[in-house]
């Protein structure tokens, strides 16, 4: 008995569709899932449009398993999920902008990825966006952006303040959508993952390695151990990276100069690192459907111990500092404070939803190789707050360098890529993978010729950018940035 | 604290010796830009980030400029909050449509004169992004004029430091 039964009982599993099954339903059965999201008896994890359908998938809380359920909508309309389940709106009005599909009941009808700026935007996209009203005395509001002060993406925030504190923000993105999706139907293989290790650059690992599993997965593709082990090294070495970069932001937007010079030393040689391994600093293209483009150069194994011992020896100090530096503290503890429910309710992945009490982590559940096989913890608080962030991106950091260790103590010999085999007829598969900032999800639809047919990238940012909406409600003005910092969520990759 | 400062007074400093001035720079500013404003630029230059449609992938080495490895400041360049305190735009990206207003609207705040940069390989008539009908067609020279390009995907610190120090270089006289 699974948690879907209630809902799928009956409907047949389309054929070719891996891992998990997908079922064509009915708006009775689409209703049922709407409950059953209300009530939380299974998680939001991804929702999207295709020609005349939707998609919705689904877990189970503890992410043991899932479905995906499509809906067609042969009169170009769906039933809004967003009215029962908020966080799911901006997907919905994303579905409506990219698939011109609309959903009925919504109660939030305006566009989302489309300024109105596109050869095909919708009509209604054109007009000037409406930000929610906000009445009161004495408000006054602070637009920032798209183009911000410092070095970071584009995006627009509107700030409605009373004095120094935050009563309302509101963040309208989509400024650097590029269309990667539209880019992805009909490419072949090569270009599609490199397309894919380009949604959102600092994960390209990630992407890139979630898109080669759901390629994988899809066409039941053999990958060789080897290729397993490396791909993991990578995503290691791209999460310590980056944690290590967010660790140093944060303190920075405190004031605090000296941690971001620090780790921002420490950053760069995880890079030089990364380059001296697989020729390339950030690693794209190096994961690719199959197995691994490059190979670890000889000196890598020790080049990468010899990166460990250099963290090992400088990090713990730089915590110590963290630790023991009340004005730094006095800024991060209680600030931005994202409550357990609230993440819970959106699905927060990643750090946002681990420093919140939700202990998920998709190396784990519904987990992939090599983790199954790999012992590592996972850094939960409770406390919610930027200093609770800071503290699991700590916590991560050292399970990574136990993880790289382990990896090149145990690392295969053999080839590095096998040939994906092409499909006798389309095949569907589905990709979850753990990047830096949670759960990245893929999905796809292969054609005979190993064509992509359709592909979406669902990233963490989805569900993290409306709480970071809800945890600077109280906050002062000034303490935006520092909250902003410690969620760190990505535009290009939310934008695709 | 004390003992990290301690640590840090003692060490070798990591800072490393600038790479040589990317020579295809050079020519590219030879050809295009006017030598006046070269002399008034003189030795420092404020340098306005504008992402404008990019993966992120660029940003990040950009940032990597600015850590004791390579302390862009120590040329004189620095990075500057607003495109009106700037000399230079560091642009990255496609030019999605939707940011081709903000792009334009950011290089007329600059004050003249002003150069271009044009940061990695997608700059240049959209790279991986090319065909697509949601970026700009031709890249960041189709909205404002681009005065140097820095190729690579993305450009390493190194690259991007070799062609910015370019802009430094005095024309002969
Ligand atoms: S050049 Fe490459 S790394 Fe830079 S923004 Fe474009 S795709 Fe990303």
């Amino acid at each position: 008995m699974s948690v879907f039964d209630a809902i799928i009982g009956g409907y047949p599993a389309v054929a070719g569709h891996r891992p998990w099954p997908r079922f064509v339903i009915d708006s009775a059965a689409w209703n049922r899932a709407a409950e059953g999201l209300r009530d939380g008896a299974f998680v939001l994890v991804g929702y999207w449009g295709d020609a005349d359908r939707v998609h919705l998938a689904l877990a189970e809380p503890t992410y043991a398993s899932g479905c995906v359920l499509t809906l067609p909508c042969p009169d170009g309309r769906f039933p809004s999920l967003a009215v029962t389940h908020p966080p799911s709106a901006r997907l919905e009005r994303a579905i409506q902008d990219l698939w011109m599909l609309t959903a009925q009941g919504a109660a939030d009808r305006r566009s989302w990825l489309d300024h109105g700026r596109w050869p095909t935007s919708a009509e209604r996209a054109k007009a000037d966006y409406a930000f929610l009203p906000v009445e009161g005395e004495g408000l006054h509001r602070i637009p920032v952006g798209p183009v911000h002060a410092g070095i970071i993406e584009p995006g627009h925030f509107r700030f409605t303040a009373s004095g120094e504190a935050v009563v309302r923000l509101e963040a309208r993105l989509g400024y650097v959508h590029k269309g990667i999706e539209g880019l992805m139907a009909g490419a072949p293989l090569a270009k599609a993952a490199r397309l894919a290790g380009r949604v959102s650059g600092d994960s390209t690992v990630a992407y890139a390695l979630a898109f080669a599993r759901a390629v994988e997965v899809a066409t039941e593709a053999p990958v060789p151990p080897r290729a397993v082990w490396l791909r993991a090294l990578m995503a290691e070495l791209e999460r310590i990276a980056n944690h290590l970069g967010d660790i140093g932001a944060i303190c920075n937007d405190a004031a605090f100069a000296i941690m971001l010079a620090h780790c921002g030393v420490l950053r760069e040689r995880v890079l030089r690192t990364a380059n001296t391994c697989f020729g390339h600093r950030l690693m794209m293209d190096r994961v690719i459907p199959g197995g691994i483009g490059v190979d670890l150069a000889d000196e890598g194994a020790a080049a990468i111990e010899a990166l460990i011992r250099h963290i090992r020896d400088r990090f713990p100090e730089l915590v110590e500092l963290y630790d023991n530096t009340a004005s730094l503290q006095d800024r991060t503890v209680a600030t931005g404070r994202l409550q357990p429910a609230l993440a819970q309710r959106f699905a927060a992945g990643g750090v946002i939803g681990r420093a919140s009490g939700r202990a998920i982590d998709v190396r784990r559940h519904p987990g992939y190789p090599p983790y199954d096989d790999l012992p590592f913890q996972v850094p939960v608080r409770e406390d919610g707050d930027v200093n609770a962030r800071v503290w699991v991106r700590i916590g991560e950091v050292e399970q990574s360098l136990a993880l790289l260790s382990l990896i090149l103590s145990r690392l295969p010999s053999g080839p590095i890529a096998a040939e994906v085999p092409c499909p006798a007829t389309a095949v569907e598969g589905l990709a979850l993978v753990e990047g830096f900032r949670g759960d990245v999800l893929v999905w796809l639809r292969l054609g005979r010729d190993a064509q992509v047919e359709r592909c979406h990238f669902r990233d963490p940012s989805w569900f993290q950018w409306p709480l970071l909406e809800a945890v600077i409600e109280g906050n002062i003005v000034a303490d935006f940035p520092l909250c902003n910092k410690s969620f760190n969520c990505s535009y290009s990759g939310h934008d695709l | 604290m004390r003992k990290t400062l301690f640590r840090s007074l003692f060490e070798r400093t990591l800072t490393e010796p600038p790479p040589p001035v990317d020579e295809a720079a050079l020519a590219q500013l030879a050809a295009g830009i006017d030598r006046a404003a070269r002399q008034r630029f003189g030795r420092g230059l404020a340098i306005r980030e504008v992402d404008a449609g990019s993966c992120n992938g660029c940003e990040l080495e950009i940032h990597a400029l600015t850590n004791a490895f390579y302390d862009l400041e120590r040329f004189g360049l620095r990075f500057v909050a607003s495109p009106r305190h700037a000399d230079v735009l560091l642009v990255t990206g496609p030019v999605t449509c939707n940011m081709r207003e903000a792009l334009a609207r950011t290089y007329a705040a600059t004050p003249a004169p002003k150069w271009v940069v044009a940061a990695g390989d997608c700059t240049c008539e959209g790279g991986v992004f090319a065909g697509s009908d949601r970026v700009v067609a031709g890249g960041v020279a189709a909205v404002i004029p681009v005065d140097l390009y820095i190729r690579g995907c993305p450009p390493t610190p190194t690259q991007l430091l070799a062609g910015l120090l370019a802009l430094l270089v005095q024309p002969a006289t």
